[in-house]
């Protein structure tokens, strides 16, 4: 039995009719299209799926889309406006914050929240704030670095070296 | 510092040129297989075996068919009708696609439900009921080895026991006669454990067969999408798949570290449901599926022995190995190589007497191995040459420091012949060592370590000094069923002046579509920018065996440059006659030629490209495209120094890496910012087995750590911050002097993290622990050696 819903994603209203067990994260990336939100475990270890509900980071892999009903979400795609890039974004562009590409939208949604809420992190809280999130590529320090420039980008202070320090 | 020969406008090598593929990444917008959604594509979900062992009684699929949404229940005899039952390997031994009589592994494939929808495929696989007759399961490769143990692969006629192959290298009696005579001999077991590569993104494919043109467009997950094609076609050509009726479409990759370059039969059955039902069939596996069936890595069983005299001089080595397959070999290596490059396992030291000989086993585990970012069995090689030369040093009471600059080959001294027959192409290791112990205060170290030690305190320093070996390779010796490995790349420079260029390989997050055409930018002075990389389409990419081994600079990036330097040549030509001079008469600088003695006569590379197309010399072939097939004269040799500081806490076994300080030689770079990610990756893939990953299997086969929550891949927190940087010793036979880099911090950083571990615990006589090395067996060793 569906069950009819409305959700309001990145800035557009939607009413859909859903399996009650269908997950937010399927319904991002099935019904609605949006591909950018990916998925890279069945245990909500990885993190690659998060995106924000009502301004707080969650792992969509492990919410139903029926949970989301009157809710606002958030993902990778709504987060700029095409073409351009957000501090987060351009954060981890500059840094080399990512190789394959395949955790950096959660990253970044994560990132999102972990900067609102701490508007300007030690790099052990920045750690700690994306240890929920699996990044098999990059060793994890660019992140960081990305993380910090666009903290320093969004306080409005002097931007750290994007220079790698490759002595 | 490293100096550029081109502009920052251009672009070429040695600029931290940002990378061109990130604006689609960080924007939500790469393409990954799962985001592949086509027009009455169905869905398929694997029915996996709960048994290690067991015969297949039935398979009922009444209940599954009655589910809404499914179409089909695929099993084992309905591919044997078509003879798609049954597959080979990479190293040409045989694995199942779907089984019809006897699981050989948990999480084996026994059945395909295909339906409409993810969610109804997945019901249809909860409704499929198989009984089993379970079977006692042989899972230690020693105890398979024994001639009690009960055969395995009765599929294979007159088989008689477990064995799978023996291979040896070296002179052993040569080296023996060193082992009897020898002042001091030590001897280490290790094992190197089975690990998998969890790349983030899954396995997966969509199988696209189109009925009226008999065509399949296969978008898959892999390292090596031409190799596939070939592979299809020779598996299934007998049905009507020939190779020019096959497409395969590698798009982007979420990380592959050799675990997407076999095939698995989640590939093979979405082909073959694809073909009798004529609509396109997506499979993308689970987290879980994926770490307990897919290829693992490494598993191998080392005995390590060195002989060297009394002040240091190491003079021999010997390596025995047991390669735990599990079911089959479904390793990826060259064909001719059973042990991929562990021969490599003399390592950086200059001495002349080798013995190695490894035997292969199967068991009731998942088949394999891959490599897990290594050049094939590199890393296995390292760990125990690394291990064993701190055995050495600690055996006679030598800082293990001095002793490998005591025994290093001497950059003089290159190219240098290896006892195994490598040629090792260059290298300065001395330089290496030096500049990571000088980064470090390697001597500040000790005398603190010294300190520590009065107070009880554990403190420990870790060096490994490897030699990698990468770019396979040359046409002679390495190959994959049979096709030489060399990699292609082809330009081709439209009329205004911009490119774009195609390879045989396939970045999973190298970053190709800048690197390649920085090296491009470098050679033709066209900025890197204006050049535009596309790999991963078998209908548009010239052949070539693909991303994995660190072989894409050495061999894509070498077809490259002297496709490049071909149309240099042609653009010589054409500046020649655009400014009526003799070709002799030119000098080239990025960018331009111009007269010598007259630098104001000139020509752009973008003016002579124009002419290229609407002003060619007569008699000259109009258009600007080269393509070039390299085959390597040789492999390359990156090497690497790296030092590991940890603290121990004594009451809780508990491990701080506290430093590590990683110097590569990778020859010369490409583009340093991308090195150096490369570094910082390969090191989280090193520190991961040292200290955190193993797949772990009970004695009735049982994976007791299949899923990411108990399988543990390094996060954010476990990961150092990496000091890194680099010397520059070019190879001397790569066009552009490069080596290849990718894998090198794996391979180099789990026996720098380990001999750190055990150099702090060396006090009290703990000479070895195999890795992963948790806080807990560095717990019960101290608590064995009344430590604690």
């Amino acid at each position: 039995m569906n069950k009819q819903i409305t959700v309001t994603v990145n800035g557009t209203q939607h009413t859909l009719e859903v399996e009650p067990r269908l997950l937010l994260v399927h319904m991002i990336r099935e019904v609605l299209s949006l591909t950018g939100t990916h998925i890279g475990c069945d245990t909500s270890s990885c993190g690659a799926c998060t995106i924000l509900l009502d301004g707080k980071s969650i792992k969509s892999c492990t919410v139903l889309a029926v949970q989301a009903d009157g809710k606002s979400i958030t993902t990778i795609e709504g987060v700029s406006a095409e073409g351009a890039m957000n501090p987060l974004q351009e954060g981890f562009h500059l840094n080399h914050a990512l190789h394959c590409g395949f955790c950096t939208p959660g990253m970044i949604m994560r990132a999102t929240e972990l900067l609102e809420k701490n508007p300007n992190p030690t790099e052990e809280e920045i750690r700690w704030g994306i240890a929920g999130n699996l990044c098999r590529c990059t060793g994890y320090n660019n992140i960081v670095k990305a993380i910090q420039y666009a903290g320093a980008k969004m306080r409005g202070e002097a931007l750290p070296s994007t220079e790698p320090e490759f002595v | 510092m490293i100096q550029c020969k081109t502009s920052k406008a251009i672009s070429g090598m040695g600029h931290s040129m940002k990378r061109k593929e990130d604006a689609r990444f960080v924007a939500g917008k790469g393409h990954y297989v799962d985001d592949i959604k086509l027009p009455g594509m169905l869905y398929m979900d694997i029915v996996r075996s709960p048994y290690a062992y067991a015969k297949i009684k039935n398979i009922n699929i009444e209940e599954a068919m009655k589910v809404p949404g499914v179409v089909a229940v695929v099993t084992g005899r309905d591919l044997e009708k078509y003879n798609l039952h049954w597959m080979p390997t990479l190293m040409s031994d045989t694995q199942m696609v779907l089984p019809t009589d006897t699981v050989m592994y948990q999480a084996q494939e026994v059945a395909a439900v295909i339906a409409t929808s993810k969610y109804a495929a997945r019901d249809g696989r909860e409704a499929v009921r198989v009984e089993y007759e379970k079977m006692k399961p042989v899972i230690d490769p020693y105890k398979a080895m024994d001639p009690s143990a009960p055969v395995l692969r009765t599929d294979k006629e007159g088989k008689k026991d477990n064995h799978i192959w023996n291979w040896k290298v070296g002179d052993k009696d040569k080296t023996d006669k060193i082992f009897e005579s020898a002042d001091v001999v030590v001897k280490e077991q290790m094992h190197i454990p089975r690990i998998h590569v969890a790349s983030i993104e899954t396995c997966g494919c969509v199988a696209d067969y189109d009925k009226v043109n008999n065509h399949l467009t296969m978008y898959m997950t892999t390292q090596a999408p031409h190799a596939i094609r070939t592979v299809i076609a020779l598996v299934a050509g007998h049905v009507g798949l020939t190779e020019e009726k096959v497409r395969v479409v590698s798009p982007d990759i979420g990380g592959g570290f050799g675990g997407k370059v076999p095939v698995y039969p989640g590939y093979v059955i979405a082909i073959a449901v694809s073909f009798l039902v004529g609509k396109p069939v997506k499979w993308i596996e689970d987290r879980s599926e994926n770490l307990q069936a897919d290829s693992f890595a490494r598993d191998y069983h080392i005995t390590a022995e060195m002989a060297g005299t009394k002040d240091g001089k190491i003079l021999a080595t010997r390596f025995k190995v047991l390669a735990d397959h599990g079911y089959t070999d479904a390793s990826a290596n060259p064909s001719k190589f059973h042990t991929g490059l562990f021969s490599i396992a003399t390592g950086s030291y200059d001495y002349d007497a080798a013995f190695m000989e490894a035997d292969a086993v199967y068991t009731n585990k998942p088949p394999g191995g891959v490599a897990y970012r290594c050049s094939f069995r590199v890393t296995e090689a390292v760990h125990a040459i690394e291990r064993i030369t701190d055995r050495f040093a600690f055996e006679i009471g030598k800082d293990p420091a001095e002793l490998r600059m005591q025994n290093f080959i001497k950059k003089e001294d290159f190219p240098w012949k290896s006892p195994t027959g490598w040629t090792y192409d260059s290298g300065d290791y001395h330089a290496g060592l030096q500049k990571a112990m000088d980064v470090v205060d390697y001597y500040g170290l000790r005398k603190e370590q010294a300190e520590k030690r009065k107070r009880g305190e554990l403190m420990g320093i870790g060096i490994s000094t490897f030699t990698e070996i990468v770019g396979a390779g040359p046409s002679k010796d390495f190959d994959i069923l049979g096709i030489k490995m060399f990699d292609s790349a082809e330009i081709r420079v439209h009329p205004t002046g911009k490119a774009i260029a195609r390879f045989g390989t396939k970045s999973q997050g190298q970053g190709h579509e800048t690197t390649y055409a920085q090296i491009i930018a470098e050679e033709l002075g066209i900025p890197a920018e204006n050049i535009q990389i596309e790999e991963g389409d078998t209908d548009t990419a010239p052949y070539g065996l693909g991303t994995y081994a660190s072989r894409s600079t050495p061999t894509a990036g070498a077809a490259a440059a002297i496709a490049a330097r071909k149309l240099r040549d042609k653009a010589r030509k054409i500046a020649a006659y655009l400014l009526e001079v003799s070709e002799d008469d030119l000098e080239w600088e990025p960018g331009k030629f111009f007269v010598k003695g007259a630098p104001e006569k000139t020509k752009s590379i973008q003016e002579i490209v124009f002419a290229a197309y609407t002003n060619h010399p007569q008699g000259m072939e109009a258009g600007f495209e080269a393509t070039h097939y390299y085959d390597p004269p040789n492999l390359t040799f990156p090497s690497g120094a790296y030092i590991c500081v940890v603290d121990i806490d004594k009451e809780t076994g508990g491990i701080n890496v506290r430093r590590f300080v990683a110097i590569d030689d990778c020859g010369n770079i490409i583009n340093p910012m991308i090195v150096q990610g490369q570094v910082h990756g390969g090191l989280t893939q090193g520190i991961a087995p040292a200290m955190y990953e193993e797949l772990i299997y009970d004695e009735e086969g049982n994976i007791l750590n299949g899923t990411l929550m108990d399988y543990l891949v390094p996060t954010a927190v476990e990961s150092p911050k990496w000091e890194t940087g680099h010397t520059v010793t070019p190879s001397p036979h790569h066009p552009i002097g490069a080596k290849g880099v990718g894998e090198s911090p794996t391979v180099g950083a789990p026996p720098a993290i380990a001999n750190a571990i055990v150099d702090a615990l060396s006090p009290y006589g703990i000479t070895h622990l195999d890795i992963p090395i948790t806080p807990f067996k560095v717990w019960k060793a101290l608590k064995e050696k009344g430590a604690i």
